[in-house]
């Protein structure tokens, strides 16, 4: 809880916010990173072994390998969340499968099937983006000023 | 030996958000989301593309490289078109990604149901 909150609470509050504070378990951040990193790896590891399938097999070069890969990933990631493998791996290893894109397709693909019964159109189309919407929206945004910015420096001004 | 850097690069970039989550307490999507306005900046000094050379999909996969891609299609589309293209242009090549968890995504909620 931030500071400016706090001052508003009343002492009995502040209080309770301190007990609060004191019985929350200490988060184990080492053997979190542990398992973030090794399933992380894993699924990055996973990706390159997609990626060198489709060149080897599909002649895709190593750049346009990128994409069929990713939507390899991505179907995956789907599949195992409406199964329901893929959340209990994620209790585990937390950033480790939220962090690659196969977190985002879960996190779509969750909420596409947890919101079906209000409906197709008003449930699944509209809650689709509800929690992997921000990691467009602020993705584009700073991508659109990113990309404007380059231009005009390279294009306007003549570069560096 | 790209396996390996694959491994090591995706394993400490997922280190990195496990981190912000753990210690600066920050939920999973300010996380992600920070990941990737971080992939978008790194692009945009041409940081990102060396790297990607270096891990390949430890470096594409985490979702890093969707600001990186974004900001990638723009200025690609920008240099054809002129600045009209960073609108244009922003979706070109992430298009696979969303595309594929928006199909994927919803054939998942007419298949399976909700165990909540």
């Amino acid at each position: 809880m931030s500071d400016k909150k706090k001052k508003k609470l009343t002492p009995i509050q502040q209080q309770y916010q301190d007990f609060v504070q004191k019985r929350e378990p200490k988060r184990p951040v080492i053997k979190n990173c542990i398992y973030a990193f090794l399933v992380g790896g894993t699924i990055c590891l996973i990706g390159q072994a997609i990626s060198a399938f489709y060149i080897h097999f599909f002649h895709f070069d190593e750049k346009s390998a990128g994409d069929p890969t990713v939507a390899t990933l991505v179907f995956i990631s789907v599949l195992m969340t409406g199964l329901g493998v893929y959340d209990h791996i994620a209790q585990k290893a937390g950033a480790g499968t939220i962090i690659p894109v196969t977190g985002f397709a879960n996190a779509m693909a969750s909420a596409a099937i947890e919101h079906r019964c209000e409906g197709y159109v008003l449930g699944v189309g509209g809650n689709m983006f509800k929690l992997a919407g921000s990691v467009i929206v602020f993705g584009v945004f700073s991508a659109f000023v990113i990309a404007l910015v380059k231009v005009i420096v390279t294009k306007y001004l003549g570069g560096f | 030996m790209i396996f390996f850097w694959a491994f090591v690069v995706g394993g400490m970039i997922c280190v990195i958000g496990q981190i912000m989550m753990d210690v600066f307490k920050l939920t999973p999507a300010h996380t992600t989301s920070t990941l990737v306005v971080i992939g978008a900046i790194l692009d945009g000094f041409g940081l990102y593309e060396p790297l990607i050379k270096f891990a390949g999909a430890g470096a594409t996969v985490p979702i890093t490289s969707f600001g990186n891609a974004l900001v990638h299609g723009a200025m690609a589309e920008a240099n054809k078109m002129g600045i009209i293209g960073v609108i244009t242009g922003i979706f070109e090549v992430t298009s696979a990604g969303i595309s594929a968890a928006i199909v994927f995504g919803f054939l998942a909620s007419l298949i399976f149901k909700s165990k909540g």
